[in-house]
C-alpha cells in the first residue's frame, strides 16, 4: 500500500442538475460518478482520460476535495479525506495542489504574478525569504524574474500556464492535479508546457493525476491510465498495457478516432463499423 | 491587443470635463461662506427678480440675478451645493456599504444567503421609491439626516443587485477555486480575491449613486420634505422658480442646469473611473 | 477553369496602420478541400471573415482583391456583395450551439436562409431540408425539425448545421474549426460526414483549423499562416512528407503523435520564431515603402 498515494474506493458523487430544476423547489440530483475504484501510485503520472461528460473533471475535483463525494472513500497518504470539513482539510491542502485548464481564468487579474505565487506560501506561514521562494518558483518553470511584477494580461497563454504550474509547485506538494492543462494552448506552446512538465516530473519525482481528452499526450506522459466513460472506469492499467492492447471496445474506438498527423485517404472512408 | 489598450490609456476628455465640473462644484460647496457674493438668505424686495448679468436691467454684483424675494441666485446655488454634496456623499456611501456587502455575500456564497438577500431585495424594490422616501421622512421627521437615511434605505438595493451579479460571475472563475486550493477560507477568498475584482463596478455605481442622491434630494426639496425651508437647496430653488417661471425664468433654469451638469458628471466620472481602475482595460 | 475563390495580395489593417493580413494569396479550385492552418493570431479567422464580408469595423482591407466565382467582390456594392456571398458561400461554424437561435425550432432556422435570402418557396425549401437531413444520416428528421437546439446533442447540432450549409448548393463552404468543440469520436463522425457530403455535392471547402491531424485527414491542399502571412502551401501529401518551411517543420515536430510516444517532442525553436518575426518586419517595411508610408 505504501507505494499508493491515493486509494479511491466505491466513489460516488451526485450534483444538482440545474438544467432540470423546477421553478420552485430543489433541482434533482444527477449521479456523475457511479462507483470509482483506483489507486494513484507515488512519483508517477496517472492519466485520467475520457470524453466530455465522462466525469473525469468531477473525479479530479473530488480528489482535491473541491467537491464532497456522496459515497465511497478517498484515502490520501493514509488519511481519509472523504468527508473532512474545510477547517480540518486546511492543513492537508498544501499537499493537494492543482493546475487549471484555463490559465487566464485561474489567475486573479488584479494580482501580480509574484503575489499569485506567494499566496499559498503566505497562507501556510512560509513568509521568511518569500521573494527568494517566488524567484525560485519562477526559475523552476523557466520564467524570467522580470515577470514577478507583471499582471496576467501582460503575458502570453503559455507563460500564464507556467505561472499556474509555479503556483501549484510552490508548496512542494505531494500531489498535483492537472486538469486539461494543455488543451487550450497552441501546438507550439503545448509542446513547451509538456516538455516542462516532463522535466519537472523527472527532477522532482512529482505525483500527478493528469486529466486529458488527448490520448497522444497521455501516452507520452503517463505511466498509469484510467479510461472513463459515463461516470465509470472502463479500463485501467499501465499506459503501455492499455494502449498497446486495449481490451474494451470503447477504448479502441477512442484510439481509432485520433486523427494522426499523417495523410490517409482511407481514414474517412465510410466503413461497415 | 496592445493597440486596444493604448486607446483606453489616452487622456479622456470626457473624464476631465466631468471631474472638472465636480471639482468646481465641490470647491464652491466647501468654500461657500467665503466665496458667495451675498448672504443667500438676505431678502431685499427692492432688488426682486433682477435678471442675470447679460440682460438689460441687471444689477452689478448679482451675476445670475435674484429671485422674487430679492435673494442673490448665485449665492443660493453655491450654498445649495453644500447640501447637495453632503447628501450625495453621505447617502451614496451608506447605500454602497450596505448594498455592496449584502450583494457580495449573496453572489459569492450563493445558496441560502443568496435566497434570503434576493427575496429582501425583491420585496424592497416593489415599493414605489419616492413614496417610500416620503413615508420614511414622515416617520423620521424632516431634516438633513432624515433625507440621507431615506436615500440610503431606498437605494442600497441598486448596489446589491449589480454587485451580486458581478460577484456570481467572479465566483465561477478558476482563480476562486485556486484560492481554495491554496488553503484560503471562504471569507478570506471573498475579501482578498473577489472584492478587488468587483471594486471597479462598486466605484462606478458609487459615483452614479451620488448623482441619483442629488436628484432624489432635489425631488424631496421640491415637495418640501427635505431640510428646513430657509436653507437653500437646489430642489427648493427649483420649486420656488416654478412659481415665477413667467416673470423670472432664471430662478428655475440655473438650478436645473447645475443639477443636470452635476448628475451627468457623476455618471460620466463613474464610467471613466471604472475603466481606470480595471487592470485589463487599463 | 476559374478558381472558386481567389484571394490575391490581400492586406488588411487596423486604424493605427498595423497589418493583420500581409499580402495574402489563397486560391480554392472548384471541388477542392483546402485547409487554412495557423496558431492563434495567425489571421486565419480574419481571412475567412474578409471573404464573408464580416470584418470588424476597425479592420479595413487596404489592398488586394477577393474574387468569388470570377467576380471581384471589391467592385460590388455592399448589397450586391452580400447577395453574391449568400448565393455561393455557406458557413459551418465552430460552435454549433451559439450558431443556432435557442428560442426557435430547427426547421424554420434551416429553411429561413433558402426562403428569405435566396427566394425559394416554402414547400420547396421544406423538401430540400428533408432530403439534406437524410443525407447527413439523421433518421428521425421530423422530430429534429420540430426540436429546439438545446434538445439535440452537440454532434447532432453540427449535423444539422452541415445539412443547412449544403442545402443551397453553395460553390464554397467555409468550415471554421467545425470540430474543435467536439469529442474525438464525434469529431471523426463529423469529419467523415463533411468528406462524404463534399464528394456528393462537389463543393469546394476552405477548412479553417489549428489541428494538423485534422488537416492531414480532410484536405487535399494546405495553406499555412503565421502572423497574417502565408508561410507555406502545397498538396497535403507533400507538405506532411517533405515540409519546406522551418516553421512547418517545427509545428510538425511539436505535435505529439499517438503512434510514437517515445519520440522527443520539440517545442518550436526560438530561432524559427525570431526568423518569422524578422520576415514579418521586412515584409511590413517593404510594404510601407512601396505605399508611401
Amino acid at each position: 500500500m505504501a507505494d499508493n498515494l491515493f486509494t479511491i474506493s466505491g466513489l460516488k458523487l451526485s450534483l444538482p442538475d440545474m438544467t432540470r430544476k423546477p421553478v420552485f423547489g430543489a433541482a434533482p440530483q444527477i449521479e456523475i460518478l457511479k462507483g470509482i475504484d483506483f489507486q494513484v501510485p507515488r512519483n508517477a503520472v496517472t492519466g485520467i482520460v475520457g470524453e466530455s461528460g465522462s466525469g473525469k473533471s468531477t473525479l479530479g475535483r473530488a480528489m482535491v476535495r473541491l467537491l464532497e463525494p456522496t459515497e465511497g472513500t478517498i484515502v490520501f497518504d493514509g488519511l481519509d479525506l472523504t468527508h473532512l470539513g474545510e477547517n480540518e482539510l486546511r492543513p492537508h491542502r498544501r499537499n493537494l495542489q492543482m493546475i487549471f485548464q484555463d490559465p487566464m481564468s485561474s489567475l486573479n487579474p488584479r494580482r501580480t504574478i509574484a503575489s499569485i505565487i506567494a499566496a499559498p506560501l503566505r497562507q501556510y506561514g512560509l513568509t521568511d525569504n518569500i521573494d527568494g521562494r517566488v524567484k525560485e518558483a519562477l526559475d523552476r518553470v523557466g520564467l524570467p524574474q522580470s515577470f514577478a511584477k507583471r499582471y496576467r494580461h501582460e503575458i502570453s497563454g503559455g507563460q500564464r500556464q507556467r505561472v499556474g504550474i509555479a503556483r501549484a509547485l510552490a508548496l512542494s506538494p505531494s500531489f498535483v492535479l492537472a486538469d486539461e492543462i494543455v488543451s487550450g494552448l497552441d501546438v507550439s506552446t503545448q509542446a513547451q508546457i509538456l516538455t516542462l512538465l516532463e522535466r519537472l516530473c523527472r527532477e522532482l519525482g512529482l505525483t500527478i493525476a493528469f486529466i486529458s481528452h488527448d490520448l497522444s499526450v497521455v501516452r507520452r506522459l503517463c505511466e498509469q491510465v484510467i479510461v472513463m466513460h459515463n461516470g465509470t472506469i472502463i479500463e485501467k492499467g499501465s499506459t503501455k498495457a492499455v494502449f498497446d492492447n486495449p481490451q474494451q471496445p470503447y477504448t479502441r474506438s477512442l484510439i481509432d478516432a485520433i486523427p494522426l498527423p499523417e495523410p490517409d485517404p482511407l481514414w474517412l472512408a465510410p466503413d461497415a463499423s | 491587443m496592445a493597440d486596444i489598450r493604448r486607446r483606453y490609456k489616452k487622456p479622456n476628455l470626457r473624464l476631465w470635463l466631468a471631474g472638472g465640473w465636480i471639482a468646481l462644484a465641490l470647491a464652491a460647496a466647501l468654500l461657500a461662506p467665503w466665496i458667495a457674493p451675498h448672504d443667500p438668505l438676505t431678502q431685499d424686495l427692492l432688488y426682486g427678480r433682477l435678471p442675470p448679468f447679460w440682460i438689460e436691467g441687471a444689477e452689478p454684483g448679482f451675476w445670475l440675478g435674484t429671485d422674487s424675494l430679492g435673494r442673490d441666485l448665485l449665492s443660493r446655488l453655491i450654498h445649495g451645493a453644500r447640501i447637495a454634496f453632503m447628501v450625495a456623499f453621505a447617502a451614496a456611501i451608506a447605500a454602497c456599504l450596505v448594498g455592496s456587502t449584502l450583494g457580495l455575500v449573496a453572489g459569492y456564497f450563493g445558496g441560502w444567503a443568496d435566497r434570503i438577500i434576493s427575496r429582501i431585495v425583491d420585496i424592497w424594490m416593489s415599493f414605489p421609491p419616492v413614496l417610500f422616501a416620503i413615508l420614511l421622512i414622515a416617520v423620521l421627521g424632516t431634516g438633513l439626516h432624515s433625507v440621507i437615511i431615506a436615500i440610503a434605505v431606498i437605494d442600497w438595493t441598486r448596489f446589491c443587485r449589480v454587485i451580486r451579479a458581478e460577484a456570481m460571475v467572479q465566483a465561477r472563475m478558476d482563480y476562486v477555486e485556486s484560492a481554495h486550493i491554496a488553503g484560503f477560507g471562504r471569507v478570506k477568498t471573498m475579501i482578498d480575491e473577489v472584492l478587488p475584482n468587483v471594486l471597479p463596478s462598486i466605484i462606478a455605481l458609487l459615483s452614479l449613486e451620488m448623482g441619483i442622491a442629488i436628484i432624489v434630494e432635489a425631488i424631496l426639496s421640491f415637495v418640501n420634505l427635505s431640510v428646513a425651508t430657509d436653507d437653500p437647496t437646489w430642489g427648493g430653488i427649483i420649486a420656488e422658480g416654478r412659481l415665477s417661471i413667467h416673470q423670472a425664468w432664471w430662478v428655475l433654469v440655473f438650478p436645473l442646469v447645475a443639477l443636470f451638469l452635476t448628475v451627468l458628471s457623476f455618471s460620466q466620472l463613474g464610467e471613466g473611473l471604472k475603466q481606470r481602475f480595471d487592470p485589463v482595460l487599463r | 477553369m476559374t478558381d472558386c475563390l481567389a484571394i490575391t495580395n490581400l492586406s488588411a489593417t487596423l486604424p493605427d496602420g498595423q497589418r493583420l493580413l500581409r499580402s495574402v494569396n489563397v486560391n480554392v479550385a472548384p471541388g477542392e478541400v483546402r485547409a487554412l492552418v495557423g496558431e492563434s493570431g495567425a489571421g486565419k479567422s480574419m481571412l475567412s471573415k474578409a471573404v464573408l464580408g464580416v470584418l470588424p469595423v476597425s479592420v479595413k482591407i487596404v489592398e488586394g482583391d477577393i474574387w468569388l466565382q470570377g467576380n471581384d467582390l471589391g467592385r460590388l456594392t455592399a448589397a450586391k456583395r452580400r447577395q453574391a456571398v449568400a448565393a455561393s458561400i455557406a458557413l459551418i461554424p465552430q460552435d454549433p450551439l451559439t450558431a443556432l437561435n435557442p428560442s426557435r425550432r430547427i426547421g424554420p432556422q434551416m429553411t429561413d436562409r433558402l426562403v428569405k435570402i435566396l427566394g425559394w418557396d416554402q414547400t420547396r425549401a421544406d423538401e430540400r431540408v428533408r432530403t439534406l437531413l437524410d443525407e447527413v444520416h439523421i433518421r428521425d428528421g421530423e422530430r429534429v425539425l420540430r426540436a429546439y437546439p438545446h434538445e439535440l446533442s452537440g454532434g447532432m447540432r453540427q449535423r444539422v448545421l452541415i445539412a443547412a450549409a449544403f442545402a443551397a448548393e453553395p460553390k464554397l463552404i467555409i468550415a471554421d474549426e467545425p470540430t474543435t468543440a467536439l469529442d474525438v469520436t464525434v469529431q471523426k463522425q463529423i469529419l467523415r460526414l463533411i468528406a462524404e457530403m463534399q464528394r456528393l455535392h462537389g463543393t469546394a471547402i476552405l477548412f479553417v483549423t489549428h489541428d494538423l491531424g485534422v488537416v492531414a485527414k480532410i484536405s487535399q491542399n494546405v495553406t499555412i499562416l503565421y502572423g497574417g502571412m502565408v508561410v507555406e502551401e502545397g498538396a497535403v501529401d507533400q507538405l506532411f512528407a517533405n515540409p519546406q518551411h522551418p516553421y512547418t517543420r517545427a509545428l510538425l515536430a511539436a505535435t505529439p503523435r499517438y503512434t510514437d510516444p517515445e519520440a522527443s517532442l520539440l517545442p518550436v525553436d526560438q530561432s524559427v520564431l525570431s526568423d518569422l518575426a524578422k520576415a514579418v518586419e521586412t515584409a511590413d517595411r517593404d510594404w510601407m515603402s512601396s505605399h508611401g508610408g
